[in-house]
């Protein structure tokens, strides 16, 4: 307990640390507000509290009340005041009115002086919340909640002995004055004060309005909780309200509900606190489970947010593979293995005679030939058969059904983080507030490396000056017409480039495609893999050609990099799709082979049917080895398998760039420096930068090719996992041992929608060609789990007949006719244009309000002048109301400075009339008034008559003055 | 030391956890550095305020041109010198975490750059702001008639009111509507 007393004073030495402007103002209420208190405290009774309470509920409600704090307060004053009613009850009777009561009572010396005191404290109360809104609406927020906590705290301290000694220290300690009440007097009031309480805990002797009260006030302490860790304010403070509302609230929730829904309450809150806990224990486990969390939060502090923000893409990428992994391979990889026939069953399962020599050589497995290729990691291994194993698990529906759903998964996951980012970037759309962006919101708060900071404050002067140039002058371009040409002329270049790149890569791919029908062994490592080489290559040369060229055009670096992104992703989609176009060509091809070797088979098969008939009929049947079973092509494999392919190489690629270009590069620069003609480090080769762009543009493609492959090669999300948990660390590494910072820290978050609109994009582009070739492509006839079938996704309809009842495929299918689809599709259609009309309504709307606010805004602020200056001749007439009581009183006054001047202030705001609207409270407090008298304020129970009496009329005088 | 956990004390976690936005582990994370930065007879105390200079050799706020005034916003101390206790500490770190909301960060920001303490950001306190952007060095300073020329303009922009000054409500209003004040705003231990 003096722990918590201690806390109490030491904090609220604290709050008034903090309010240098108004602290003296502060204290002294709070020193009023707390005698008051302690003298409103004592009593006991019941009857005439309700009453009291009404009425000044009533008051109290009129003064606008907004937020909680409000509330509080409210609630605070409604119990200060039930209990000073009690006060009167038990001393003199039942008086109505409390003025009534002053006038009648005036023979009792003790009690009137208390009384009177009471008044005024519960006038310099309110003054003080008034003080607190006014410094809400001043944009002095802290204040406001200081002065309501303060009160709270003192609510719950006066009920605690102890705490309420720890206060009269903290008095001593502000060396204010310490007026009337002993502190003897002040702890027996304590104890009684604790008697008191006790029996207000019984929630018998409570009324149904009392109890409604209560409830009101338990709810808005649970409120305060949970909004506390919201409040800008000191952890002491929060810690105490934290406590005291916790106290409070255990206090009386069990006086809450009656009888056996006393119980049930009490299991509810119980429950409610388990269910607080588990939640947040489970939110700590949370945030134990994300991966790589420190090492991003190193690099973050290196180079600032934007390269980090790669690495948190990467683990987010890692995180949507993760699942796609988790779907093919739970649903699709390790049933057949576990349940599908075994390998060697069946042709389509066993690698032919041919190539069996060969089949584990390394160079014919890294190429995803011999047993990689007949294996569950590709299309062609699974079996058509419906249902496999015991479980009768439906394998190639499963399997349709998987390759459907990794993409609609990412599909819902890509959108929904857009939406997710474009909510959190708000009302972000308009640059009306340029420059104060730039001052308030560009230092970047992670970076915690001196060279990242030196170059952020050059990249902040740079863009405080070119914002200064924009402004001032918008646009003077000297020779507009020789940056338009080069602009043109880079473009072109761009363009050429394009070309040559698909073009290159569509005669590689055809070049392929003749090695191939060659036969892979009489080619060279370089012909065989040629196509993947040469897409890696080109996606590494090109866009540092095109880094070149934009030097050409003059852009401003923002615009640059955006053309720049814009060119790569071009090459990339380029490249990719003059692959999948060489691929389809080679597909059609395959299908032209298979189409030769199924007539083959079958005149195969019925020779050797002839021939075992025509031979001895009761010799036993051959038995032919699937190894040696004529079979076709099947292009699915082989389109697996270049997918396959392109990623290893694709992933080779990176990763040697990456020890070649920032790894080596970095050692020779450091090393030769010692040794070298010119600063190896400062001048030309120097260390690599980190490029994010250009990072997170891979990864966007390599991810587009695992969405367009992994329905012909299950393995490709497996791989991809592999790949992206390689290059967290090698990249992590790379990133802290050989790069620097950038010249240019550019922000992330700004282009977190523009990586994801990306992302959706290629998406799309890269489900087009796979939806493509599951509709319209037949299945091959001899391999993978759909053939036999027309179409792959006729295994839906065979299911619908199969398993499902024959009414619900008929459902179904009148479902799916097309006088259904199309209404439905148009209706869709308008659901969006509507959807879409509403938004821009509501853009307007918001623009609209937006004015609304400005104007607003304008006026009170003249409304606000308005009144400072009637507050001000308000308070000139006061002052020289007081001028000569002022006299009087200085001569009383001796020596203590400090107080006294403590004491001015309420007299300063004694003096301020009740404004009747609130726009005019702040000014009118904060107004400068003269401090025309002292007050002796030796704690002495000496109690200055003459003062009091003087102070009282005051309080009603100012009033009058406002009225004329 | 034996384990930070045991240091805290289980109530003690449960309340900061209730009353910042950290997580646990933050938290003790956050112990355990600030412990580092203690004496080996200090840890035992209780309250124990790290000077402002200590606070700042840490490497999330050595490189932060605000450190000074960070330290100075969440001390606690009496008589101003930017110490800090550990709950100051957490109330530091809270209001840069990730999960802070945008009222309590603009909040802290406001009175970060509030300079002199005064309530409202007024052409002292820009002027400084702007320093402390741009770097102590002279090449990276602005001239004074940028300097003019660039606080102009933002008085143009943020005060809505036209007094000569930013209050609090002009700059959440400013800052609310800013794309990446949230994610910058930020220090992790």
């Amino acid at each position: 307990m003096p722990r918590a007393g201690l806390i109490t004073a030491e904090n609220n030495s604290d709050i008034d640390l903090e309010f240098t402007g108004d602290e003296d103002e502060v204290s002294t209420f709070q020193e009023e507000l707390e005698r008051g208190r302690h003298r409103g405290r004592r009593r006991d009774g019941d009857r005439e509290k309700k009453k009291r309470g009404n009425r000044r509920r009533k008051g109290a409600s009129k003064e606008t009340v907004e937020g909680e704090e409000e509330s509080q307060n409210r609630l605070e004053k409604r119990e200060r005041r039930r209990k000073r009613a009690k006060r009167h009850q038990e001393a003199r009777g039942r008086e109505r009115d409390e003025e009534e009561q002053a006038k009648i009572k005036s023979g009792k010396k003790a009690k009137t002086r208390k009384k009177v005191k009471n008044e005024k404290t519960r006038k310099v109360e309110e003054k003080e919340e008034e003080e607190g809104e006014a410094g809400e609406r001043n944009a002095k927020g802290k204040m406001k909640h200081g002065g309501a906590k303060r009160e709270e705290k003192k609510e719950d301290g006066g009920k605690h002995t102890v705490k309420e000694k720890a206060q009269e220290v903290k008095k001593k300690k502000h060396k204010t004055v310490v007026e009337t009440s002993s502190e003897e007097e002040m702890s027996e009031e304590a104890n009684e004060d604790n008697e008191e309480e006790e029996k207000e805990l019984r929630p018998e002797s409570l009324s149904p309005e009392e109890l409604e009260n209560l409830k009101e006030a338990v709810d808005e302490r649970k409120k305060l909780i949970q909004s506390l860790r919201g409040k800008p304010w000191p952890m002491k403070k929060k810690l105490v309200t934290l406590r005291e509302s916790q106290e409070f609230v255990e206090k009386y929730e069990g006086a809450l509900g009656k009888g056996k829904g006393r119980r049930l309450y009490a299991y509810k809150v119980m429950m409610s606190k388990k269910w607080m806990k588990f939640q947040r224990d489970f939110e700590n486990f949370k945030t134990v489970c994300i991966p790589w969390e420190m090492k991003i939060k190193e690099i973050e502090s290196h180079f600032g947010s934007s390269v980090a923000s790669y690495f948190i893409f990467l683990r987010w990428m890692y995180g949507i593979n993760m699942i796609l992994f988790g779907l093919t391979f739970g649903l699709v990889m390790v049933p057949e293995a576990l349940m599908g026939r075994p390998y060697g069953s069946i042709s389509r399962k066993t690698v032919p005679r041919a190539e069996e020599a060969s089949a584990m050589d390394f160079a014919v497995l890294w190429d995803c030939g011999g047993y990689a290729q007949y294996s569950v990691l590709f299309y062609g291994y699974y079996n058509s058969q419906r249902a496999i194993g015991w479980l009768k698990f439906r394998m190639p529906l499963s399997y349709f059904l998987v390759g459907v759903g990794t993409v609609a998964y990412s599909y819902m996951v890509v959108i929904r983080t857009m939406a997710r980012n474009s909510n959190e970037s708000g009302g972000g759309d308009d640059n009306s507030f340029n420059f104060s962006w730039k001052m308030f919101t560009s230092w970047d708060y992670l970076i915690g490396n001196p060279e990242t900071a030196d170059n952020k404050f050059a990249s902040i002067t740079t863009s405080f000056k070119e914002a200064i140039l924009e402004e001032q002058e918008s646009h003077k371009d000297d020779n507009i017409h020789l940056t338009r040409f080069l602009r043109v002329l880079a473009n072109f270049l761009v363009l050429c480039c394009l070309a040559g790149s698909g073009y290159l890569i569509y005669f590689v791919v055809r070049r392929s495609q003749k090695f191939a029908l060659d036969g892979l062994d009489t080619h060279t490592w370089w012909e065989r893999n040629e196509v993947n080489m040469v897409m890696s290559l080109l996606g590494m040369f090109c866009p540092m050609l095109f880094d070149v060229i934009s030097a050409l055009e003059n852009y401003h670096p923002r615009v640059a990099l955006q053309w720049q992104l814009g060119r790569i992703f071009a090459l990339f989609l380029g490249n990719l799709y003059t692959f999948i176009i060489a691929l389809m060509d080679e597909i059609n091809l395959k299908r032209e082979e298979e189409m030769i070797i199924k007539y083959n088979i079958s005149m195969w098969e019925a020779s050797f049917y002839n021939s075992s008939v025509s031979g001895n009929s009761t010799a036993p049947p051959v038995i032919i080895q699937p190894a040696d079973v004529p079979r076709g092509p099947c292009w699915e494999t082989m389109v697996g398998q270049e997918f396959v392919r392109l990623i290893i190489s694709d992933t080779m690629t990176t990763y040697i760039t990456l020890l070649i270009g920032d790894f080596l590069r970095a050692v020779l620069v450091r090393f030769l420096n010692y040794c070298w003609c010119w600063d190896l480090e400062a001048g030309f080769p120097s260390y690599s930068e980190f490029d994010v762009s250009g990072n997170v543009l891979s990864l966007i493609f390599n991810q587009g090719m695992i969405w367009m492959g992994a329905f012909y090669a299950p393995c490709l999300p497996a791989l991809n996992v592999l790949r992206l948990h390689v290059s967290m660390y090698l990249q992590c590494w790379a990133v802290m041992c050989c790069n620097v910072p950038q010249e240019r820290v550019f922000k992330a978050s700004g282009s977190n929608n523009f990586y994801m609109a990306m992302l959706l994009v290629i998406l799309f582009l890269s489900t087009l060609p796979a939806i493509y070739t599951i509709v319209t492509i037949p299945p091959s006839f001899d391999c993978g789990p759909f053939s036999g079938k027309k179409r792959m996704f006729d295994v839906i309809a065979e299911t619908l007949e199969s398993d499902f009842p024959a009414w619900f495929g008929k459902v179904f299918s009148s479902a799916s006719n097309p006088g259904l689809v199309l209404p439905f599709i148009l209706l869709m259609v308008l659901a969006i244009y509507y959807l879409q009309s509403t938004s821009k309504s509501y853009k307007e709307v918001n623009v609209e309000l937006k004015k609304k606010l400005q104007a607003q805004n304008e006026e009170n602020k003249k409304k606000n002048k308005r009144a400072a200056l009637k507050a001000q001749t308000d308070l000139e007439e006061a002052r020289n109301a007081t001028s000569q009581t002022a006299q009087q009183q200085q001569e009383t006054d001796g020596d203590e400075k400090h107080a006294s001047r403590q004491r001015l202030h309420h007299g300063t705001t004694g003096h301020n009339p009740p404004p009747p609207d609130h726009e005019r409270r702040p000014l009118a407090t904060r107004a400068p008034v003269p401090r025309p008298y002292h007050h002796d304020n030796h704690g002495t129970p000496g109690y200055l008559p003459g003062f009091s009496q003087q102070s009282e009329p005051r309080l009603y005088r100012v009033p009058s003055l406002q009225r004329h | 030391m034996g384990t930070t956990a045991s240091q805290i004390g289980k109530d003690r976690l449960a309340e900061y956890q209730e009353l910042t936005f950290l997580t646990k582990q933050e938290i003790l994370l956050a112990h355990k550095k600030f412990s580092e930065l203690l004496t080996k007879d200090e840890r035992d105390l209780q309250n124990i305020r790290v000077p402002m200079e200590t606070i700042l050799t840490l490497q999330e706020l050595k490189s932060n041109p605000f450190r000074n005034r960070i330290c100075h916003v969440f001390s606690t101390s009496d008589i101003k010198n930017g110490s800090l206790t550990f709950e100051d500490f957490l109330d530091l770190l809270s209001a840069f975490s990730d999960s802070a909301t945008l009222e309590i960060k603009s909040h802290y920001a406001f009175r970060i750059f509030d300079f002199d303490d005064d309530g409202t950001l007024d052409c002292g306190d820009l002027e400084k702001l702007v320093n402390c952007l741009t770097g102590e060095t002279d090449d990276t300073r602005l001239t004074s008639e940028e300097m003019r020329q660039l606080i102009s303009n933002i008085l143009e922009e943020s005060d809505i009111d036209k007094d000569g000054t930013v209050n609090l409500s002009e700059f959440q209003h400013v800052i609310s509507r800013s794309p990446d004040f949230v994610s910058s705003f930020k220090i992790v231990l």
